[in-house]
């Protein structure tokens, strides 16, 4: 169990609260972070960049009419605090409320069997190591190898005047694999992840195995060929093709960008905005999985929320402050990347959930096609829905059947299009993490997804 | 500030550290975002901190904090020593030497930062967002115009007698503003940045932010060709900024750079210089000193069309047998040094933009890109990213494009440079850049 206890005392954030209401204001909220990591890689089979850190600090927020007054410091003492609540406090001439009695909440956090803090460093670095001999192993193709460890723990403390204190204490750790091969002129590279809400447990089962996952990437694409490039339909795989759909919908359905009339789904609530075979959740709650939290970071409980049912569009993604203005419930999805920030809708875990096409059959069904396999990274403008992603690793699809590997591709569209476009939804599935930018804050989290066809879209190669 | 830094060498030698180096700072800033004529949110933050790098031997280690008490500041620095001690030797690992003199005179602050209320900064970002809605009915809204300053003191000190201090300010407006197009909204940015907010002109933030909008309205896939690409201001320095990164002595040494062991190779079109640049007074990347106390200095990159040196930092320079460019870049407290580009400069060429598109012909103008840290391998140099713009007929503007691609390689696309505009522009999208457009001779672009 968790609680907020451990970050500061109730009776010290009373006292905050009632500070920041001092000026005028409906709403108050105290946000205390302690956090700690470790981070290491290896290059040129030599441990490097070892980091450690350790900070902490608050947050303080007011709403006041329309307006969010928000005042962040370093630093838990109590003087911190009262500084930056009257910092918050500053601007405000109007009526206020009296803060409710805090009424603590205690929160089960993701379970961590290992604490990685009590795990010697050089354990750390041992699994490096191994990473590398597998990664190197692989091929003398394979002329550079790079690997990276990093762990972090987050404990968080809310409190606000409506009554709620609540905390959570989150691990989470996550290592990955590069790789470059080279043939003569021809230079690839290959990169890998594993990562989790978890403790040093995740790497019990054989964490070098994305080493060779990583090299045997980049192998591959040295006898890539160019991409092609034009409108065609594209299979996408499970795992991190699952970004596909964060980029393409699940951006688009943060409340923020909704109710500014930024997001291309604005007024699609309740619509058939995809083929009744797409159902799609965001899940705050999936055990271990790297999106996870026991709570947001706004102290709502996080929680499972459908936003596609059968293709029909049935949920916005909210936190406190839009589902305010949107008369809804937040969805648990508050989130912000520190005590530094004002916490915004984003999604946690967000996938499409299993259909019941054969892989092998949905691509056996396109006469001439593409085959992603996995991504770079992506982006979309939700306003307009135009989104781009970079194919890191893309094969042709010829008469049926996965040929040549090709690189340096690009998927470019439009979301509402291509959501509709979706005619084949895989019975496999896989989640994958990723680190997701919104509004200049980093947040982990989790994308999945089986094999998911694309009827036509773009693909930007150099085979004009 | 530079007794806190040097309180923290201390405490790493007396941790156990050989040498040891200690950056420090602390830092106030403000934002405000704006939405439909009110303020939506007011931000005031402070943070401060202390990196420090401790060397045993040959073994180096990093930690930080935010704790600057007596205690705080001993931990960090055992903590650092603990880090090195994990750490492999490296033969070329060892702190910096100060290496010249930084120059004392480089106007980095502006004081109406420190003059200007949180309600005028206010004022500022709401008469952004007014400027865009006046500018053109077709503006349905504005998604966010958003102010934000910061104000910063840097003190860097070291057991090799390092002992720098300085302050800098600098602060940006931007909007994102929605068009209402004939199938769906189009969005346009606009920006600006400048010290403080005094040079900042609100009225052109928002009127870029409408202009960019209206102009995708209608907006098509172009027929996939190869063709003449002019890059726009904003776009040429995205691609710079590439370029920048791939010039860091760091991967370039360990054969992981398109520019790898092309020194004196002709790596682009004549009409591409390119300056790394850390002393220009109108650069947010300029300071007396790098990340890691050495003098920052202006280094020539491409001239002449061909590859004239890498940027080092220390590390490198002792690796490479060459001196620190003074490019030991640092994002704050929280990251130790590492080579990156300063300012990145594109020396403006002759034509005015309406030459440059006569020149073009037929072909396309990219006015955005999007997808970049995806879409571009930063070993091989190759990519493929997603952009927006307007065609190009008979050398004029012509129809707006959207949903296509652009793809090459960096070099090819260097080489292929036929002309740069005589109108630089600085941006800081992905670094500190300043360049005018620049035309590409020939690039492959995929539409339908």
């Amino acid at each position: 169990m968790s609680d907020a206890g451990g970050l500061i005392e109730p009776a010290v954030a009373e006292r905050v609260l009632a500070r920041a209401l001092a000026g005028g204001g409906e709403f108050a909220e105290v946000f205390a972070e302690r956090r700690g990591g470790l981070t290491m890689a290896i290059d040129e089979t030599r441990i490097e960049s070892v980091q450690s850190g350790a900070e902490e600090g608050a947050g303080v927020r007011v709403f006041s009419g329309g307006t969010t007054y928000f005042a962040h410091v370093d630093g838990l003492d109590p003087a911190d605090l009262e500084r930056a609540a009257a910092e918050a406090a500053s601007a405000l001439r109007a009526d206020s409320v009296e803060p409710r009695p805090l009424q603590a909440v205690a929160t089960t956090p993701q379970p961590i069997e290992q604490p990685p803090g009590d795990v010697p460093a050089e354990r750390k670095a041992a699994l490096l190591r191994e990473l590398d001999e597998r990664g190197r192993g692989v091929g003398a193709e394979i002329v550079q190898f790079m690997a990276s460890y990093a762990e972090a723990r987050r404990e968080v403390a809310v409190a606000d005047s409506d009554g709620l204190f609540t905390g959570d204490d989150r691990t989470r750790v996550r290592i990955g694999a590069q790789s470059v091969a080279r043939r003569g002129d021809a230079v690839e590279t290959g990169a890998e992840t594993l990562g989790g809400c978890r403790g040093f447990e995740l790497f019990d089962s054989d964490p070098a195995a994305i080493a060779e996952q990583a090299a045997g990437k980049a192998l591959t694409l040295l006898d890539a060929g160019p991409a092609p490039a034009g409108a065609m339909p594209v299979v996408v795989a499970g795992g991190f093709g699952g970004v596909l759909f964060h980029e393409m919908t699940g951006h688009g359905l943060e409340a923020d960008h909704v109710q500014k009339g930024a997001s291309v789904y604005a007024d699609k609530l309740g619509e058939q905005v995809a083929q009744p075979l797409l159902t799609a959740f965001d899940d705050g709650r999936l055990p271990g999985e790297w999106g996870s939290d026991a709570i947001d970071d706004e102290g709502t409980p996080t929680r499972k929320t459908p936003v596609l049912e059968e293709g029909r569009l049935v949920s916005f993604l909210y936190d406190r402050l839009t589902a305010r203005r949107g008369g809804a419930a937040s969805t648990g999805n508050g989130r912000r990347e520190s005590f530094r920030h004002l916490p915004i809708p984003r999604m946690t875990n967000t996938y499409i959930a299993p259909g019941d096409a054969e892989p092998e059959a949905m691509i056996a069904e396109v006469k001439n096609g593409f085959y992603a396999v996995s991504f770079a990274g992506g982006q979309v403008d939700p306003a307009t829905g135009d989104f781009v992603f970079g194919v890191s690793e893309g094969y042709l699809i010829e008469d049926g059947k996965v040929t040549r590997p090709c690189r340096g591709a690009t998927l470019v569209g439009n979301c509402l299009q291509a959501l509709a476009a979706i005619d084949a939804v895989g019975n496999d599935f896989e989640m994958k993490t990723g680190m997701c930018g919104k509004g200049g804050q980093k947040a982990p989290v989790g994308t999945g997804q089986g094999h998911v066809r694309i009827g036509a879209m773009t693909v930007g190669g150099t085979e004009v | 500030m530079i007794d806190l830094a040097q309180r923290a060498v201390e405490a790493a030698l007396a941790a156990g550290a050989s040498d040891a180096e200690a950056y420090a700072s602390e830092e106030t800033g403000r934002e405000v975002r704006a939405h439909g004529g009110e303020v939506e949110s007011l931000t005031a933050a402070t943070k401060r901190g202390v990196g420090v790098r401790a060397w045993t031997g040959a073994r180096v280690g990093y930690a930080f904090g935010t704790d600057l008490a007596e205690e705080g500041i001993a931990a960090i620095a055992a903590r650092a020593a603990e880090a090195a001690r994990v750490a492999d030797e490296d033969e070329f690992a060892g702190p910096p030497s100060a290496n010249g003199e930084a120059s004392q005179d480089l106007p980095l602050s502006d004081p109406s930062i420190a003059e200007w209320s949180p309600a005028r900064v206010a004022d500022l970002a709401l008469a952004v967002e007014r400027a865009a809605l006046d500018a053109d009915r077709r503006i349905a809204g504005v998604e966010q115009a958003v102010y934000a300053d910061a104000a910063e003191r840097v003190a860097i000190a070291s057991s090799t007698g390092i002992a720098g201090e300085f302050e800098s300010s600098s602060c940006y407006a931007y909007l994102q503003a929605l068009a209402e197009g004939e199938d769906g909204r189009e969005t346009g940015l606009g920006f600006g940045l400048a010290r403080g907010p005094a040079g900042l002109d609100p009225v052109a933030i928002g009127r870029e932010g409408a202009e960019r909008a209206t102009a995708m309205i209608g907006a098509r896939k172009p027929e996939s060709r190869s063709c003449p690409v002019v890059l726009d201001a904003t776009v040429a320095a995205s691609f710079v900024a590439l370029v920048g990164g791939a010039l860091g002595a760091g991967g370039v040494q360990r054969g992981r750079s398109p520019f790898a062991d092309r020194i004196g190779d002709e790596v682009a079109g004549e009409a591409l210089v390119l300056h790394d640049d850390g002393l220009e007074p109108d650069g947010f990347a300029s300071s007396p000193v790098d990340g890691e106390g050495v003098p920052r200095r202006r280094t020539a990159l491409i001239e002449g069309g061909r590859l004239r040196t890498y940027l080092y930092d220390s590390y490198t320079a002792r690796r490479g047998g060459a001196a620190s460019t003074g490019n030991a870049g640092r994002g704050g407290y929280r990251s130790q040094p590492s080579v990156a580009a300063s300012n990145l400069v594109v020396a403006p060429g002759e034509p005015s933009f309406d030459e440059m598109l006569r020149e073009t012909g037929e072909g396309v103008c990219v006015t955005d890109v999007a997808g970049l840290h995806s879409g571009a391998n930063p070993v091989s140099g190759v990519f493929s990213v997603g952009a927006s713009g307007r065609a190009v007929r008979g050398g004029e503007l012509a129809e707006p494009l959207r949903e296509f691609t652009i793809a090459s390689d960096l070099v090819s696309m260097l080489r292929a440079v036929r002309a740069a505009g005589a109108a630089p522009r600085w941006v800081p999208f992905g670094g500190s850049v300043s360049t005018p457009p620049l035309l590409i001779g020939e690039m492959a672009v995929s539409g339908s």
